[in-house]
């Protein structure tokens, strides 16, 4: 009680040099009539012939400026960001259909992801839930990563008040959960995954409005999860595939990475690094971009090394943020095939 | 005869959406939220059964609203209530404690009058409804 005296002892002074006390924050007369007329002015419903301006409608909401952020920061990815730019066009034209009186429940945006290692999943998803955020479909828009560990319990009776603290945590905002197909053990009947998958379903259905899931995984392992599971299949509506990057996308998000790193390119270390991605694509284990990541690291440690053992001890502030051709020609890659890399000029 | 308990029940009886602007209100305040509910509604008995673990965590009322609607339809002649506990240091407490569900009938209490040595009195009240063992209480008809 102390904290309901406190506030009222605050709104009490506040109150007192304008007009009637308000007590405990309690909405006033005025209070009332501004409501009203706000509820009023909010409930006109327009005519069956009138029209209403989309493009006004769009700078309102402000998702160009979410999609153009987009667009700007992934590189690639289109099948993605077609889909993102569609949810933004549909909740703009749901707008426009309440001003006439017309109103649809929410779409149905649970997601899938699949694509090899380093597509992107697990990134698009992070700004997935902020995304849906801005555009107006999550109510608080923060994501609750969950794995097989934090769904799944140890014995009978454990999986489901597991599944649904998740669940809970995650209302009003979105459930990733990353290597859906975990979940899932086929060999074994007795396993407790299938309780699991079992509430989502059902909160997938029922709680449409206040959470989204999206199950991510490797291609190849999600459609064995779903021909399992037809009902999640059918369940999600958006099947995103991410499809492997080409070698002039991997030089653009080797570029962004850098960029957050504080390092650039010079051309001939472009150039280099572009030959290094052409030969390392074609290696097994290819990791798209999270490869990239890792050459760019090792690139680091090359461009240390180089400046320390180099003759000249003081380095400029572009010696330290450039990386040259050796720093790349270095890398194992070309161990296989270094005439062919001096041939080029590099 | 109607029981006031906790917050808000001097209140007409609250609609699921003001119970989950109630609900937002705590979140916003970052006190975690807990179900509990009873079939004996004495004042001095504190200690209702839970509905499940407090829910820590949570960003969106419909979490809460979840366990609810679940305890409501486990128990729909119980009384149901919300309790936010405010861990903050110096507080430490429960911030607010309201009732989501009341039986649709509540015959009240008795009030005993006890006469002891020198003309003393002790008071006690005894629910009506508490004659009948747990679980049987407050049911329909």
């Amino acid at each position: 009680m102390a904290g309901a005296d406190r506030n009222g002892a605050v709104t009490a002074a506040s109150g007192s040099d304008s007009g009637p006390r308000a007590g405990f924050g309690m909405p006033t007369a005025a209070d009332h009539r501004r409501e009203a007329e706000e509820a009023e002015a909010a409930a006109v419903v327009l005519d069956d012939d009138a029209v209403v301006d989309l493009a006004e409608l769009r700078r309102a909401s402000g998702a160009d400026e979410v999609l153009t952020a987009l667009d700007r920061e992934l590189v690639g990815l289109a099948d993605v960001k077609s889909r993102i730019s569609e949810l933004a066009a549909l909740l703009l034209i749901d707008r426009a259909r309440e001003r006439f009186g017309i109103t649809a429940p929410q779409p149905n945006l649970h997601m899938s992801f699949t694509g090899s290692p380093g597509t992107g999943k697990t990134t698009v998803a992070l700004r997935m839930a902020d995304l849906l955020h801005r555009l107006g479909y999550l109510r608080k828009g923060h994501l609750v990563t969950a794995s097989r560990d934090d769904l799944v319990g140890q014995y009978v009776g454990h999986t489901a008040p597991k599944t649904k603290e998740v669940i809970k945590r995650a209302m009003g905002g979105l459930l990733f959960i990353d290597e859906a197909y975990y979940l899932y053990k086929a060999d074994n009947e007795r396993d407790y995954g299938g309780e699991s998958i079992e509430i989502l379903l059902q909160v997938m259905e029922n709680n449409r409005d206040d959470l989204v899931v999206v199950l991510a995984g490797y291609a190849d392992r999600m459609d064995t999860f779903f021909r399992a599971n037809p009902g999640m299949s059918s369940r999600i509506a958006h099947h995103i595939t991410f499809a492997d990057y080409a070698v002039d996308e991997l030089g653009s998000i080797a570029t962004l990475m850098a960029d957050d790193l504080g390092y650039t390119f010079s051309d001939q270390a472009f150039d280099t690094f572009h030959s290094y991605l052409e030969r390392r694509i074609e290696q097994p284990w290819f990791a798209n971009a999270r490869s990239v990541r890792n050459a760019l690291e090792r690139a680091r440690l090359r461009h240390a090394r180089r400046l320390l053992d180099g003759p000249d001890p003081t380095v400029g502030r572009d010696a330290l943020t450039t990386f040259e051709a050796v720093d790349f020609s270095g890398s194992r890659v070309f161990a296989g095939g270094a005439a062919a890399v001096a041939e080029s000029g590099s | 005869m109607r029981i006031t308990q906790g917050t808000f029940s001097y209140l007409p009886e609250l609609s699921d959406e003001e119970i989950l602007a109630q609900i937002g209100y705590c979140l916003d305040n970052g006190w975690p939220l807990s179900v509990e509910f009873t079939d004996d509604p004495h004042p001095r008995n504190t200690y209702w059964e839970m509905w499940g673990l407090p829910m820590f965590d949570l960003k969106d009322p419909a979490g809460v609203m979840l366990e609810v609607t679940a305890c409501r339809e486990a128990y729909p002649d119980h009384y149901i209530k919300v309790n936010a506990y405010d861990a903050s240091l110096g507080r430490q407490t429960t911030a607010l404690s309201f009732i989501v569900q009341r039986p649709a009938h509540e015959p009240g209490f008795r009030l005993d009058r006890q006469e002891v040595g020198d003309r003393q009195i002790r008071y006690s009240t005894h629910a009506y409804a508490a004659g009948q063992p747990t679980g049987d209480r407050y049911g329909r008809g």
